[in-house]
């Protein structure tokens, strides 16, 4: 059956995929460029029953988040990058207490106030250090409104499979841009049970305490080991990427989001020029794609990380390359976006020095 | 066949609302599509444009460098974009606000703004702009433009329809 | 004959807080009162950064632990999604409530967030060993006002019910104390007062409680409660500074 293509914004079509995922509350503050996310929330929750609540803050908005997650509901919260970092307080409790839940990052240049224009300089922050502490978070990377979509549902499926909290790591071109959009419906979307919630214990069982205070350092080592290894099982079963006519290519671009969407159009320029040029797209950030990577090094003669920032996902790409072949970076900062005929040329030198 | 347009001007003569109607008509038309607005406090005011591709194949590069068509409702407009144009391309300038250079053979000049007004229809000369380009470049049907106005003139704003079609049909009719 | 037991809204955990400080007082309080209205499996408490942070241990209800200050977001969050026959508290003191989560706090209020916040306020900061509070009194010696709190450089204490009294969407604000027999029982009727507002749905309830510590204020437990009397209350006069709990805020 042919299923209906609404045309919408990337940050209209997160906010209806959100509510059509299950999440019922949401938490958050305006911000360029991310606030259709907070207007459409406002507009359409009521409309289902959930909660619309705009915060005093973005520590505020994440805070609620955590609580509603806390008391087992699936929920999220939206910004951009300044207001992540206010978030980041509370995604690091989250972290810490097993919380899943959704978080929203359209990015924009920084540091600081930086500017409103798109930007990919969040990605440390995302893959990193999200706060303080020894954690990670589920980070997916969509590079259109239909990827935006058919992420929502399945980051909160994942968060809630390994109890951490997972963003998603747009930017202002994703969440600004109109494209047709399909919502895959699942039948009957039933959320997991959640017994360790604090939901109130009916006066059935043992109090439920959400908590991230362990002052015995023994048993906030093992804790943290624990946690540990469950980042391991994702590492192994839940990374996504794409692979992009790498069959033959020398050289490989390594591009996520917006940028990806860019560099494809390079790629088939340069080939148009005749250059074995293939793409491989990260839509996971954390889990990184590190062994589809390493195993494109065994065969490639050099990478370039293309980036809308001063050069941070690249750090990864040398990691996984481990020194078999030069990798290279190109990006543009500040929210500029780089422009396929830059990359093109960037591809062709590359060729050039490397043939 | 692939078509990408810009269109730019003030903020508030709605150049982000014709290329959401150009763009529509590909969801119309089953075509992949891509509408990526400029945003910020330029468009209080200043300058706003948008970009619209329209493909039969999956769009890589959102943004338009090289537009087939540009629409440009200002002088800003015009000094920013018509150097961008494809060789080959078009530029549909409202001539009412637009110092057109009258050497440059891609110019199609119409003077939309004044023709809206002289038939009460302050605020459409963007859509008159759309029922010429349609003229001009066939890139989509007469039918599926129209429904795409439909579709995309708000609910709130039902009694404007008669008039964004009139809009339409003298952009489509002048000569 | 009636035996005087242990409330159920109590764990048998045995608490870190110190000799005669009171929130042990405060907690059994908040306990009883969550057994009298037959909620606890009802309620979820929320545990704030300082001395009550592992409150969580101790109250019966589910528990959350929220990041400092935080405690009313984390609240407002829980209330949200359970609904109206949730209860949900705050439990925090006057470093988490007034400094740090001071906008939390106010926001909630002006919210008319039906969550009921338990106020401990102590004039000190406990947990970290005795430093300035935002409700530290003028002159008052503490570790970072070494000579007395100079209120020309760090300003002025903070009258936390006074303030909130004036925001609309507060049903019940209180000031009690729980330095003597007549007081605590005041108090115990303050915080049921409190929790029954909230159960009725009438908007934002504050029970602000003056409490002890006498680890750092270097006084016996009893020299504590009299430094309450004499000290605390002419500057934090107790009594009700708001009640809206006939009509309700909204």
């Amino acid at each position: 059956m042919e299923q209906k293509r609404y045309f919408m914004k990337g940050n209209e079509a997160l906010a209806e995929a959100a509510i059509r995922a299950g999440c019922r509350s949401f938490f958050g503050y305006p911000i360029t460029p991310q606030t259709e996310v907070a207007a459409y929330m406002a507009k359409r929750m009521p409309e289902v029953g959930g909660v619309y609540l705009q915060a005093e803050s973005e520590i505020a908005a994440a805070n609620m988040v955590l609580g509603a997650a806390a008391a087992g509901a699936r929920t999220m919260t939206s910004s951009s990058s300044p207001g992540i970092s206010l978030k980041s307080e509370a995604i690091s409790y989250m972290a810490g207490c097993d919380l899943p839940c959704l978080i929203v990052n359209v990015q924009r240049a920084g540091p600081g106030l930086g500017g409103i224009q798109p930007a990919q300089s969040d990605y440390f922050q995302a893959t990193r250090a999200n706060g303080h502490g020894d954690f990670h978070i589920l980070v997916f990377a969509p590079d259109g409104v239909q990827e935006i979509v058919d992420l929502v549902a399945h980051a909160y499926d994942t968060a809630d499979k390994y109890r951490m909290p997972a963003m998603i790591l747009a930017d202002g071109m994703l969440g600004q841009m109109m494209e047709p959009v399909v919502f895959h419906e699942k039948e009957q979307r039933e959320l997991p049970p959640k017994p360790w919630a604090a939901s109130g214990h009916k006066n059935k069982r043992q109090h439920n305490i959400i908590n991230s205070l362990v002052l015995k350092p023994a048993e906030l080592e093992q804790q943290n080991i624990a946690r540990f290894e469950r980042y391991q099982q994702v590492q192994q079963q839940e990374v996504l990427a794409e692979e992009y006519l790498l069959e033959d290519a020398e050289i490989i671009v390594v591009a996520f989001g917006a940028s990806a969407r860019i560099a494809k159009t390079a790629v088939h320029a340069a080939r148009e020029q005749g250059i074995r040029v293939g793409l491989i797209r990260p839509i996971t950030l954390w889990p990184f794609p590190s062994n589809l990577i390493a195993k494109a090094a065994e065969h490639a003669k050099a990478f370039l990380s293309v980036e809308m920032n001063m050069g941070q996902m690249v750090e990864d790409v040398r990691l996984a390359v481990g020194g078999r072949c030069p990798v290279r970076f190109y990006g543009r900062a500040g929210g500029m976006v780089p422009e396929p005929d830059e990359i093109t040329a960037v591809i062709a030198e590359l060729e050039r020095e490397v043939r | 066949m692939a078509f990408q347009f810009v269109f730019a001007g003030f903020g508030g003569q709605g150049v982000l609302f014709a290329g959401k109607v150009t763009a529509n008509t590909g969801l119309i038309d089953g075509k992949q599509v891509t509408w990526l607005p400029s945003y910020g406090p330029e468009m209080r005011g200043g300058t706003a444009n948008c970009s619209v591709c329209l493909s039969e194949e999956p769009i890589g590069c959102p943004m338009v460098m090289h537009p087939d068509v540009l629409v440009a409702m200002n002088g800003p407009s015009y000094d920013r974009f018509a150097e961008t144009v494809r060789p080959g391309g078009l530029i549909l300038a409202d001539s009412t606000l637009v110092q057109c250079d009258e050497q440059d053979h891609r110019i199609r000049p119409i003077p939309a703004t004044r023709l809206a007004a002289d038939n009460g229809l302050e605020g459409l000369a963007n859509i008159l702009l759309l029922g010429r380009m349609l003229r001009l470049t066939g890139f989509t049907t007469y039918e599926s433009m129209k429904q795409s106005i439909r579709n995309c003139v708000p609910a709130s704003k039902a009694y404007l329809l008669e008039a964004n079609f009139k809009a339409f049909e003298i952009g489509f009719q002048y000569q | 004959m009636a035996v005087f037991e242990k409330t159920s809204g109590l764990t048998d955990q045995v608490t870190h807080y110190c000799p005669g400080c009171t929130h042990g007082i405060i907690h059994r309080l908040v306990a009883e009162t969550l057994e009298e209205l037959s909620v606890l499996g009802d309620t979820v408490g929320v545990a704030s950064v300082g001395c009550s942070v592992m409150s969580y241990d101790y109250f019966s209800c589910d528990m959350v632990q929220a990041p400092h200050g935080r405690a009313p977001a984390v609240a407002t969050g829980i209330k949200r999604v359970l609904g109206p026959q949730s209860v949900v508290f705050t439990y925090q003191g006057d470093g988490d409530l007034a400094a740090i989560g001071t906008a939390e706090t106010v926001h909630a209020a002006a919210r008319g967030e039906n969550i009921t916040l338990i106020f401990v306020n102590n004039a000190i900061y406990g947990m970290t060993g005795g430093q300035m509070a935002p409700t530290t009194l003028p002159g008052q010696v503490t570790q970072t006002t070494p000579r007395g709190r100079d209120i020309r450089t760090a300003g002025f204490p903070i009258r936390i019910c006074e303030m909130l009294a004036t925001l609309d969407g507060v049903a019940y604000a209180e000031r009690v104390a729980v330095n003597t027999v007549a007081n605590i029982r005041k108090a115990k009727q303050a915080v049921q007062k409190a929790f029954t507002a909230q159960t009725e749905g009438k908007g934002f309830t504050i029970v602000e409680i003056l409490s002890t510590c006498p680890t750092n204020w270097g006084l016996t437990p009893a020299e504590s409660l009299q430094w309450v009397q004499e000290n605390m209350i002419p500057h934090y006069p107790l009594g009700v500074f708001c009640d809206r709990t006939e009509k309700g805020v909204y």
